[in-house]
């Protein structure tokens, strides 16, 4: 018995459980529910329970959902906002990101870990609370608020003068709040790709007689692309699908796509609208996700010696 | 040397302190236009710190650095007419073998068609003409040490630092690379400064040595002068290998001076050297090869008998560990200049033998 257990352990079939065990995972969890939504989004709402049936005479040929996708401005609109809002995000976590993981690269061992901490510290509350202290700071009568304002005044001519900033719900509210959720998406996979970088390289450019500005632009960036495609893409596609931040800051007028995949299924119960659009978005974030798993295969291949 | 002239690099009173650490001290060099010198000393000995100095990466906490005439104090790396070839190389990944070589190349006031003409000639020097367009992770570990030369050659330093520049190359590589380094210099006629923890790396290609150990120099001279005459045991030990026993000043002569060593059991007759008093303890070295070794009694001035202990039979030469009257070894190394076989060889296990050696061949330390 102990023999065979043994056997079993060493032989294929502890491997094969090893693969097979996430395999079934993704099937159940994920396969699975995917082609639920797929097969939803053809589906004909109605007003039974559950909302949608696969009625006519070919059941998962009935492109209404995709009709009205293209036909109605607003989720084109909503696509549009979302896409431009995760870039905004992805553009200023990107622009705070680097210098902080370029610094994480630079001090003392000490320093680095305590610094690394302070990146994944925010993790340990909860995220919506971190969301409504935004909310609080951005109120029309919050000091934040008022801090702004009088910055503003002093610095434009009178007759633009404002009483408070209208910060909340609007997409600056939402590019805000993202860009803050997501910073550490951005800063840790820039650290570790900074981080293998070989500092004698550095070295070498400026001996051979390049300035430290220079030595950046020619060294370290080109090196780090690697880094900055996969920090913008984990950035990117989760506040691209963002549900949470823009129900709560946004504006209402002009939703985006989480916002209005929530609506469609929970406020108006059309769950074939609300699949459609959830399909779209997921055919939207094929490309950056290959482009990014692309890049990690070339960063990889480049490793090798 | 470069009492009057001056030399063309200057190193005077340079010290490095890290904290508490002191990595450098009092350091004190010439060296000549066009000459192949090595810094040579174990790790931590300091002589990568010197060579950082050199570079402008490190400033020394005393003391000064004039290259031809102008003080490099204060001059940033990328201001500084040196170029350093890294022990790892340092090529970057991300550029092909000519970007790299003409990298340095961008800061000149030249137009593209010269440069490109020199990264060609650069690439021609060292072979590497059909690689142009490979990238680093493409190429042999010996092309990428080639390419380093090349990119660091390129602008034309006045004077070139090579750090360990043949460490990471197998055996074989290294012989021929150590030539084509020597050959690329004379042809340049550039100032190499080699760092190198390999006695025989800076034996071969170095026209003089500086041989470090906790941050000082312990002697400055030409291979010859550093093997055959060493200041010191500690010189002596680090280069080659020796053999010291303890003595005694009998009679100090001009030429000769006669010691007595307890190991030997015995008089010695060796070569003098300056300052020796009657009486004075001193350390008797004996390089292995410069002892003989026969079955009969050779007539060489200092003549012992001994016991072959151990035998190591390499096939163009043998190292012996011959016991003395005292009961202490001393290492002899015969080349096997006859072909014999194992019975009729000049000396076997547990065989009684007689050794001998020259006067100048004994050496004499006071340090």
């Amino acid at each position: 018995m102990r023999q065979a257990l043994s056997n079993w352990f060493n032989g294929k079939g502890w491997v094969k459980l090893m693969i097979g065990i996430p395999f079934v995972w993704l099937t159940l969890f994920f396969l699975l529910p995917f082609f639920i939504v797929v097969a939803m989004s053809f589906a004909t709402n109605t007003t039974t329970q559950p909302p949608f049936s696969f009625g006519g005479e070919h059941p998962l040929l009935n492109f209404i959902g995709y009709q009205r996708l293209f036909g109605d401005g607003l989720y084109l609109r909503a696509f549009l906002t979302s896409i431009s809002n995760a870039s905004g995000a992805t553009l200023f976590c990107l622009l705070l990101g680097y210098p902080m993981a370029l610094a994480l690269t630079r001090v003392s061992k000490g320093w680095r870990n305590i610094l690394l901490m302070l990146v994944i510290l925010p993790f340990w509350t909860s995220f919506l609370l971190r969301v409504y202290a935004w909310m609080g700071l951005m109120g029309k009568s919050s000091w934040f608020n008022k801090m702004i304002t009088s910055w503003w005044n002093a610095l434009v001519p009178v007759d633009w003068a404002v009483n408070f900033m209208p910060m909340m719900y609007s997409n600056f509210a939402v590019v805000l709040v993202m860009t803050y959720t997501y910073l550490p998406f951005m800063i840790l996979p820039l650290y570790a790709n900074l981080e293998r970088l070989d500092p004698s390289l550095d070295e070498a450019a400026m001996d051979l007689g390049t300035k430290p500005f220079g030595v950046f632009r020619d060294i370290t960036l080109p090196q780090s692309i690697p880094g900055i495609i996969a920090g913008g893409l984990l950035v990117f596609i989760p506040a691209a699908g963002e549900m949470v931040i823009p129900t709560l800051v946004g504006d209402a007028a002009n939703p985006m796509i989480g916002r209005v995949i929530n609506d469609e299924f929970a406020q108006a119960r059309d769950w074939p609208m609300a699949a459609t659009v959830a399909v779209a978005l997921l055919v939207l974030m094929v490309g950056p996700m290959m482009i990014y798993s692309h890049y990690q295969a070339v960063a990889e291949g480049e490793d090798k010696p | 040397m470069g009492e009057d002239a001056p030399s063309f690099l200057q190193i005077t009173n340079v010290s490095k302190r890290f904290n508490t650490f002191e990595a450098l001290r009092g350091v004190n060099l010439s060296i000549q236009k066009g000459e192949i010198f090595s810094l040579l000393g174990g790790s931590g000995c300091g002589k990568t710190t010197l060579l950082r100095i050199l570079a402008g990466f490190e400033a020394p906490t005393t003391g000064g650095v004039v290259l031809d005439g102008q003080d490099l104090a204060g001059i940033a790396p990328w201001d500084r007419p040196i170029h350093m070839m890294f022990q790892s190389y340092a090529l970057f990944p991300h550029m092909t073998v000519e970007q790299n070589v003409g990298y340095g190349l961008k800061h000149e006031n030249k137009s593209e068609a010269e440069r490109k003409d020199r990264v060609r000639a650069m690439l021609e020097l060292v072979q590497l003409t059909p690689f142009v367009g490979r990238k680093p992770h493409q190429i042999s570990g010996g092309q990428r040490q080639r390419v380093a030369l090349a990119r660091a050659l390129a602008r034309e330093p006045k004077l070139l630092l090579l750090d360990e520049p043949l460490g990471a190359l197998d055996k074989k590589l290294r012989e021929q690379t150590q030539f084509e380094l020597m050959n690329i210099q004379a042809r340049t006629g550039i100032t190499f400064i080699v760092v190198t923890h390999d006695q025989e790396e800076a034996m071969t290609l170095s026209d003089r040595i500086a041989v470090m150990d906790k941050g000082e120099i312990k002697q400055v001279g030409t291979p010859t002068e550093i093997y055959e005459f060493p200041k010191s045991k500690f010189i002596a030990s680090f280069i080659g290998s020796i053999t010291t026993f303890p003595a005694r000043v009998l009679s100090p002569g001009q030429d000769e001076t006669t010691v007595e060593a307890e190991a030997f059991g015995g008089n010695i007759t060796a070569r003098s050297i300056e300052g020796l008093r009657k009486g004075q303890e001193l350390t008797l070295a004996l390089r292995p090869e410069k002892i003989v070794i026969a079955k009969t009694k050779p007539k060489t001035a200092n003549v012992f008998a001994g016991e072959v202990k151990d035998l190591a039979y390499f096939g163009k030469d043998s190292l012996y560990r011959i016991q003395l009257a005292s009961g202490q070894l001393l290492a002899v190394h015969a080349v096997n200049s006859q072909r014999a076989g194992e019975a009729e060889r000049a000396a076997n296990w547990g065989e009684k033998v007689w050794i001998g050696f020259e006067p100048p061949s004994a050496i004499l330390l006071t340090e």
